[in-house]
């Protein structure tokens, strides 16, 4: 208001009208975008009974018994478990991505070996592959090995650079970077290894950043591997912990549930907040979804 | 703008010109190897340095050669034996022919998980990309905000597809909650849709429309690539602003279309978790089906009835459709596609 009043002449005014609309409309989205993530955290500190029927956001008194009850694990499991079982499978993932596909982006960007096209165009067709039509054989073959309950199945693909996302992100990278840095360090006698080791891996630490931080959030979100290879309580993820709720106390313990849910984003959240340039930049340059 | 040029060591605008930033032509047409590794330069082919090479080529791709025999070459091969006989995975696997196929065409349930996907599909993919190209258009102004808004619009697109988000979007489309009572506000008629097999879909387009932030990051990447000049120009020709967006913005994103609508169908027809989790009262998705998406089904159908056989067709179905769909995009694309001179 103020702005409008003090500038002189019809274009400033109507570029600072230009401007307020601009912002409403980007507040209206906004406010149907964070519209669930209030929600949940208002529901959180609420009574059962009032989480789904009640329309105001945030309870006038908040309670925290959602979140004591938490304490209580779910099915005598404690919440701790879940979650430590996430972070390994999350964790695990992020080192065998990082590992498998940086080297096999080098050998593509890097490497003059024969057979490299054919590689290259196999590599893409697994872009667009549906994952489903490997669900079956993959779990056959797991159960042949004796591998069903175990994390290998939910693994070993990160450790093979199946995720040709991530190939191809570090390889668009790599192609960026200038020749003469690899070519120098050929004429001072650097083999392949140490190239890449020493001096291609330190210069894609951005493409590294978004594949690790991409590679973190689908581990930690996933559920249908978990879900079929995974038997076991003591062995299920944060998201199968969330699935207990949901088949056994979904309606007795709906606190306890609305507030697990809440407290499984966290990591993602953080990684959001912290990274959100890598992310966000990582989706612009090469236009995959993670 | 991205991690590529703002980390690059050197100021080159853009890491490879074929594969831009803004995602156009490589990743727009990546079957055909139009991003072929670029032959390394300035190398002599001198026979034992051919063959080092061709060695340590070989060494460094060797976890993604084992990875691509073991967990999807062999088995999409499997798979497709599979296809053809009964395999309850305990058994050996009996060859039966046609028979998984013409149980699949006339089980009623299948073609209600073939329906629901299809209406997922085709509703859900529009109005995401149409959300997605919206916002763009809105956020693509040089204001105070700007990065904070995209920032903040791209959020659902990684939490999304989470179990708790799906937990969350039972809870606002269910009877009695937020969305019905704003639907009963507007006078239309109540109950939630999350009980009513008929409507608990729409609630899972929602979700899909409320991750509109990805393809949103893509398309604002491609508006940035667009000349000024071609505005100007329009603006001193007197075109006004839809007809400056449908000849000018529209023709020249179209890469960026094309391979958000691409992306956007494939990864539809594969929607699971949200589908079981919004749809779960005591069994996997839905109330009479209300969610029965196709991979739900041919979950059901392998892992709770132990029908590999049956799985494995249903799922060489799926990549029939996927390929069909995609083959038709990439037809079509020849039609409303624009490449630059020279970028194809």
């Amino acid at each position: 208001m103020s702005l409008a009043t003090r500038t002189t002449g019809g274009a400033a005014k109507a570029r600072t009208a230009g401007s307020i609309a601009w912002h409403l409309g980007s507040l209206a989205v906004l406010a149907v975008i964070l519209y669930p993530v209030v929600w949940v955290i208002g529901g959180s500190f609420k009574p059962n009974d009032e989480i789904v029927g009640s329309l105001t956001l945030f309870p006038a008194d908040p309670l925290t018994d959602n979140y004591r009850r938490l304490a209580d694990g779910i099915a005598d499991i404690p919440i701790s478990t879940f979650f430590g079982n996430s972070l390994f499978l999350a964790v695990g993932s992020v080192v065998g991505v990082l590992i498998s596909s940086s080297l096999s982006a080098y050998a593509f960007a890097k490497i003059g070996f024969a057979g490299r096209g054919v590689l290259f165009t196999l590599m893409i067709g697994t872009l667009l592959l549906p994952y489903h039509v490997l669900l079956i054989p993959q779990y056959v073959l797991f159960q042949k090995l004796e591998l069903i309950n175990t994390y290998t199945p939910l693994l070993l693909g990160k450790y093979l650079a199946t995720d040709a996302f991530f190939v191809f992100l570090m390889l668009q990278f790599m192609r960026g970077l200038p020749k003469e840095l690899d070519e120098a360090a050929r004429l001072d006698g650097c083999g392949h290894l140490r190239t890449y080791w020493s001096i291609v891996l330190p210069l894609c630490r951005p493409a590294l950043i978004t594949s690790a931080i991409f590679t973190f959030i689908n581990a930690w979100n996933d559920f249908m591997g978990p879900l079929i290879y995974l038997n076991e309580p003591e062995k299920y993820t944060v998201s199968l912990g969330l699935k207990m709720f949901v088949d056994q106390d979904g309606v007795a313990n709906y606190g306890g549930m609305i507030a697990m849910s809440l407290v499984a984003l966290l990591p993602v959240v953080a990684f959001f907040l912290a990274f959100q340039r890598y992310l966000i930049d990582g989706m612009a340059t090469s236009g995959l979804k993670g | 703008m991205d991690a590529a040029v703002t980390s690059a060591p050197t100021p080159t605008p853009h890491p490879v010109p074929a594969t831009g930033p803004d995602g156009r032509t490589a990743p727009a047409d990546p079957p055909s190897g139009a991003g072929r590794p670029p032959r390394a330069a300035g190398r002599t082919p001198r026979p034992h340095r051919a063959r080092r090479e061709n060695l340590a080529g070989y060494l460094f791709m060797s976890p993604w050669i084992a990875g691509f025999l073991l967990l999807t070459a062999g088995p999409m091969v499997a798979s497709l034996y599979f296809a053809f006989t009964d395999y309850n995975l305990f058994d050996a696997p009996q060859w039966i022919g046609l028979d998984n196929f013409t149980e699949m065409f006339g089980d009623p349930r299948w073609r209600t998980s073939v329906e629901i996907t299809g209406w997922y599909v085709v509703i859900g993919t529009p109005l995401k990309l149409a959300a997605a190209l919206g916002v763009a258009l809105l956020l693509n102004q040089s204001r105070r905000g700007q990065g904070f808004y995209r920032a903040a619009f791209y959020a659902p697109s990684l939490i999304g597809a989470s179990v708790s988000i799906a937990i969350v979007w039972r809870a606002i489309f269910s009877d009695g909650a937020a969305v019905d009572r704003a639907q009963q506000v507007f006078g239309m008629d109540a109950g939630g849709w999350i009980g009513d097999p008929d409507r608990i879909i729409y609630a899972l387009v929602a979700l899909t429309v409320w991750q509109f932030g990805a393809p949103m990051v893509i398309f604002l990447a491609g508006l940035k690539q667009v000349p000024r000049e071609l505005y100007e120009a329009a603006q001193v020709d007197g075109a006004s602003p839809w007809r400056r967006f449908w000849h000018i913005t529209l023709p020249m994103i179209s890469p960026v279309l094309f391979f958000n609508v691409l992306l956007e169908t494939i990864h539809s027809f594969q929607i699971f978790g949200s589908a079981y989790i919004i749809g779960s009262q005591g069994n996997a998705c839905g109330p009479a089906d209300g969610t029965l998406v196709y991979t739900c089904y041919l979950y059901i159908q392998g892992f709770e009835n132990s029908r590999m056989g049956l799985a494995s067709a249903m799922a060489w179905m799926l990549l029939l459709a996927v390929g069909l769909v995609t083959a038709v995009l990439f037809w079509s694309q020849r039609r409303w596609v624009h490449y630059e001179e020279g970028a194809r």
